[in-house]
């Protein structure tokens, strides 16, 4: 799956391809009906549950012109609904989620600002 | 020849795409403090500007991670990212090939490096320069240390990176520039992102600024993850500058934290 978005993300050709028959432009990828389903919605939430690095994921929300907003709130979504991430550096690194980290470091969280 | 000229600063997407959004007064100072850095480069009459940056999946992947990395083209391209998205059209940028390669050879007999003739930039470059270069008529030497796919190579070995690129400044004839970009606590591309650890930033600043070497290398990454999220991985491109310009003093022109910008802001030079 990263592997397909890393060369999306970059590759205008890659990304011509994609907009004109996205399941065709997973071809030659090894992805599960899930993944597949995941990044030809595309399905945000998703993504970030399987693992799919959140800079990775940002640049094809980007592609997408999904609005920052509205980007934030489908992973937040997607881990609502499909449980904690899967695997990757917020799973490795214990990804908490915003509130639980609040209250351990005892502090406010101040992304109400940025919302 | 000696730097000509050392800092860092913020390089956070948001600070051109979403600045719409942001306070205005707040976007207004950071831009001003991104202005005064600009006027402080082009008074030193670089030749060149190495770009110490911490890039996300534009170019290097899990396949093949370099820990550090250095172009070495006589142009680049950027940024990869939807430019209506990022506020910047896509360009060509200028590099050197030949100084390049001569920074990268001297920078091999003391730490290993991986060079790439062809490099995409994205923001983590791009928006330094869109504030710092705004013409693209300065040439640039990417240089990136894996932030983002652990594992990482450890806070020592970035220091490192750092002495050896003084030493490859010092031995061409051209006046090189260098800054770093990156970000201290935030939680970048994350459902916590807009989150800022203003204390953890600020003693860390303060470390920078003081040129601490001892208390900027005792930073863990498990530790900072827990206190600043995994964007503080990207303290390395400090450090690496820190360790540049060894001995100097550090001023830290502005910070300020601006969730909408999903980082502290930081624009900051070494005095040299």
């Amino acid at each position: 799956m990263q592997k397909f978005l890393f060369e999306l993300n970059r590759d205008e050709d890659v990304q011509s391809r994609y907009a004109a028959d996205r399941r065709g432009a997973l071809t030659g990828f090894d992805l599960s009906d899930e993944e597949q389903r995941a990044l030809t919605e595309p399905d945000i939430g998703l993504l970030f549950h399987l693992g799919v690095n959140g800079q990775i994921l940002m640049h094809f929300a980007a592609l997408h012109s999904i609005e920052w907003q509205d980007y934030l709130q489908q992973m937040r979504d997607g881990l609502d609904k499909h449980g904690p991430v899967r695997e990757g550096v917020y799973a490795v690194t214990g990804y908490e989620g915003v509130q639980t980290h609040s209250d351990r470091l005892g502090q406010t969280s101040n992304i109400e600002n940025g919302r | 020849m000696p730097l000509v000229f050392a800092g860092v600063c913020s390089h956070a997407p948001g600070i051109v795409g979403r600045a719409d959004q942001a306070d205005v007064a707040a976007k207004d100072r950071l831009y001003g403090a991104f202005d005064d850095m600009r006027r402080q480069l082009e008074a030193s009459e670089p030749d060149a500007l190495i770009v110490v940056a911490a890039e996300h999946f534009a170019n290097f992947f899990m396949n093949n991670m370099p820990s550090f990395a250095m172009g070495m083209a006589d142009y680049y391209e950027g940024p990869i990212e939807n430019p209506e998205w990022l506020g910047i059209e896509k360009t060509k940028i200028p590099g050197n090939r030949s100084l390049s390669e001569r920074l990268i050879q001297k920078v091999m007999e003391r730490s290993d490096v991986s060079y790439a003739e062809e490099w995409k930039f994205d923001h983590g470059i791009m928006v330094p320069l869109h504030f710092l270069t705004p013409s693209y008529d300065l040439p640039i030497v990417p240089a990136n240390i894996n932030c983002q796919g652990p594992p990482l190579a450890p806070l020592h070995r970035a220091w490192a990176f750092g002495e050896a690129l003084r030493e490859a400044a010092e031995s061409v004839p051209e006046r090189i520039a260098l800054i770093g970009t990156g970000g201290i606590s935030h939680w970048p591309a994350t459902p916590d992102s807009g989150k800022i650890n203003e204390e953890w930033d600020r003693r860390f600043l303060d470390q920078w600024s003081r040129c601490d070497k001892d208390a900027m290398l005792s930073y863990s990454d498990n530790q900072s993850y827990l206190e600043a999220g995994q964007g503080a991985f990207e303290i390395r491109t400090f450090i690496t500058i820190s360790a540049a310009t060894e001995g100097a003093e550090g001023t830290v022109h502005f910070y300020e934290p601006i969730p909408i910008f999903a980082v502290g802001c930081t624009i900051a030079t070494v005095n040299l």
